[in-house]
């Protein structure tokens, strides 16, 4: 049966319009507000939610979602408890769910038990920033067999052995890393987005959604032009830090939906 | 024959390989390439063993430390001499090599981190050396208490930069240098500064300090006609151990003894004995043994040693250590201390506090090892750490109350 992730993909397809992707960090500002910022977010049109675990050392993110994670675990978030807000979120919504961490809380919990009980908690994929697709092996399969997606990054430092590697391990979709560099809003958007979604196209027919840096719907705006997927991170995560009303979250996300459906 | 390889991806047994996010990866295999070349090179292969003899001051001498192996009446203690290279620690013959490579590579920007300051100064002293620009992470609180480092960094045309994050330590200044490489790769050569991060580093930084136990093993067999019976170095990352340790891998009668930081006591977040107190899991590209709680988050470590506070070790560490071909044992902050007070007393030495964790440890088992030759690595000299040792000391320090 395809995952909600699939499913998604292909209604949008059919309606010829790219999906747009929150990044939050599940537990910040705390555990209770992040089925009710999820709620917000799909109101304003988000089709499909990455929902981060917060690790410690978090090498890939900038200063905001840094931030976020230090919140988050602050707040006394562990993978169990994101788990647990998956399902509360999963009680009213059927929204996409993609868990987002770093290797090693994964690890920690096992693969075999995180594949078991993400799949039970009603996720459905998993992304792992600093898992490479050498080192995956072991992982995708507890993934595959718990019926979850694997999403792996492709970058514009990979090379055409790499993207195809990165394919054959993805499924759901594959998350394109528009530049070089940790998470973070930025004003202009990398040029380095268009060649890589070409090369990208030329060996996986899976969707490709682009992140790392869009941050306005201007911006969202021009990469759902050439990219199935939106990914939107770090402004949100400001905005959550900022304390920010559901009202407010839900306003910014119909924002960015209106630029990307322009 | 005991020999320790990795595979062709860097594993060494379960551990080591390379976890880092996909954008550092085909830098990775091009840093890996341009490394086997390079070692395979005669021309850089000499002007590596031109500049560690002319420039750095190797070999370094193997001291007969002859009063504190009599005071303890036990084994005969030999210290080698790693304080004595420039910049005052074994680091640089690591920078040395990796700036060879950086120059072959093309890469004109240089970025690292630094714990206790040794490997940040060595960087900026081999990025004046060849002429690059150099970026220097560290963290704010090993900033304050090896302030001394960090001006000689400056002194010599780096740029510190302050890191605040978590613990303010080396494992700070680790992520933030790794996100400056994620973010500059294209220009940037990363010149990590222990055997430990992903693949090819934990092999490379191996290699360049290898030469301190093929020097050790030659200078021994020269002067007492057999091997020791141990060599003992502290470890961190464990780049000094390694460097000691792997002339030794092959002879079964060497005990290799790497000596991690006990600090203030066994409660994790109190120490940064990776070994006692840690288990199997990834930070900073490897796999290797990491203080963690049960939800995979990594812990805060203390030592009074800023170069041994770190919560992960050097993946071949981690096989020496499964396969019980090196052990492993931590010393108390104390300990340390005391250990480097009783060296400068009866040797005219003031070691690294990192370096007087070995010699901590050589404290202990010397008197119980009569007819024994231990072989201690004296990684790195005091001066960096005169502020903590009068801190520690204030009775020495009393006529200026």
């Amino acid at each position: 049966m395809p995952t909600r992730i699939e499913q998604l993909f292909g209604r949008l397809k059919d309606q010829k319009r790219a999906a747009l992707i929150a990044y939050v960090t599940a537990g910040d500002p705390s555990p209770d507000r992040t089925p009710q910022i999820v709620a917000a977010l799909e109101r304003g049109g988000v089709d499909l939610i990455e929902l981060g675990v917060p690790f410690s050392d978090p090498i890939a993110d900038g200063p905001v979602i840094q931030a976020g994670a230090e919140r988050a675990l602050k707040a006394g978030t562990t993978l169990r408890k994101v788990l647990e807000m998956a399902r509360t979120i999963r009680k009213t919504s059927e929204i996409p769910i993609l868990l987002f961490t770093y290797l090693n809380p994964a690890m920690r919990y096992g693969f075999e038990n995180l594949g078991r009980d993400t799949k039970a908690a009603g996720i459905d994929g998993c992304l792992l920033t600093d898992l490479s697709v050498e080192e995956a092996a072991p992982y995708v399969e507890s993934m595959r067999k718990a019926g979850l997606d694997t999403v792996f990054l492709a970058a514009p430092t990979s090379t055409p052995e790499r993207l195809k590697l990165v394919a054959q391990f993805s499924t759901g979709f594959v998350y394109l890393v528009s530049r070089t560099g940790v998470t973070g809003e930025r004003t202009a958007l990398s040029n380095t987005l268009e060649p890589l979604l070409a090369s990208m196209r030329t060996v996986t027919t899976l969707p490709l959604a682009a992140g790392f840096g869009i941050s306005t719907p201007e911006q969202a705006g021009v990469v759902a032009r050439v990219a199935d997927g939106v990914v939107v991170g770090s402004a949100l995560v400001r905005m959550i830090g900022e304390n920010a009303s559901d009202a407010r979250l839900e306003a910014f996300a119909r924002s960015l939906r209106e630029g990307m459906d322009r | 024959m005991i020999t320790s390889q990795p595979d062709a991806t860097g594993h060494f047994g379960p551990y080591g390989g390379r976890f880092v996010p996909e954008v550092l990866m085909a830098p990775l295999e091009e840093l890996e390439r341009a490394y086997h070349e390079a070692s395979a090179d005669p021309a850089f292969q000499a002007e590596l063993a031109d500049l560690l003899h002319n420039y750095a001051g190797r070999p370094t001498p193997l001291s007969y430390a002859k009063r504190l192996s009599e005071t303890l009446g036990g084994a005969k203690i030999y210290l080698k001499r790693e304080d004595l290279l420039h910049t005052g620690a074994h680091k640089i013959n690591n920078c040395l090599g990796q700036a060879l490579l950086c120059r072959r590579m093309g890469k004109k920007r240089v970025i690292a981190e630094t714990g206790a300051g040794q490997h940040g100064v060595a960087t900026a002293t081999v990025c004046a050396l060849f002429g690059l620009d150099c970026t220097v992470y560290m963290g704010e609180e090993d900033m304050r208490r090896q302030r001394l480092n960090v001006f000689r960094m400056r002194l010599l045309g780096a740029k510190v930069t302050g890191v605040s994050a978590g613990s303010r330590t080396l494992k700070d200044a680790i992520s933030e240098a790794m996100r400056d490489w994620v973010t500059n790769v294209h220009d940037t050569y990363y010149l990590l500064g222990s055997a430990l991060g992903a693949h090819p580093y934990p092999v490379m930084v191996r290699d360049f300090h290898r030469v301190i136990g093929l020097e050790t093993r030659t200078e021994i067999l020269r002067r007492e006609g057999r091997l020791p019976d141990a060599a003992i170095a502290c470890v961190g990352g464990g780049s000094n151990a390694i460097g000691l340790f792997h002339a030794f891998i092959g002879d079964a009668s060497v005990r290799l003894i790497g000596v991690e930081a006990g600090g203030r006591g066994g409660q994790l977040g109190e120490h940064a004995a990776r070994f006692s107190g840690g288990s199997p899991g990834v930070l900073h590209g490897t796999h290797s043994y990491l203080l963690q709680d049960d939800d995979g988050q990594v812990a805060l470590t203390h030592s009074v040693s800023a170069g041994l506070d770190y919560p992960t070790v050097g993946p071949e560490h981690a096989w020496l250590h499964d396969r019980h071909r090196a052990e492993y044992t931590s010393v108390s902050d104390a300990e340390a201390l005391a250990g480097a007070l009783r060296l400068a007393r009866t040797e005219g030495i003031i070691p690294a506090l990192e370096s007087a964790h070995a010699v901590a440890e050589v404290i202990k088992r010397a008197p119980a090892a009569k007819g024994q030759i231990f072989v201690v690595n004296l990684s790195g000299r005091g001066d960096k750490d005169t502020d903590i040792y009068r801190e520690n000391l204030p009775e020495l320090d009393a006529d200026t109350n």
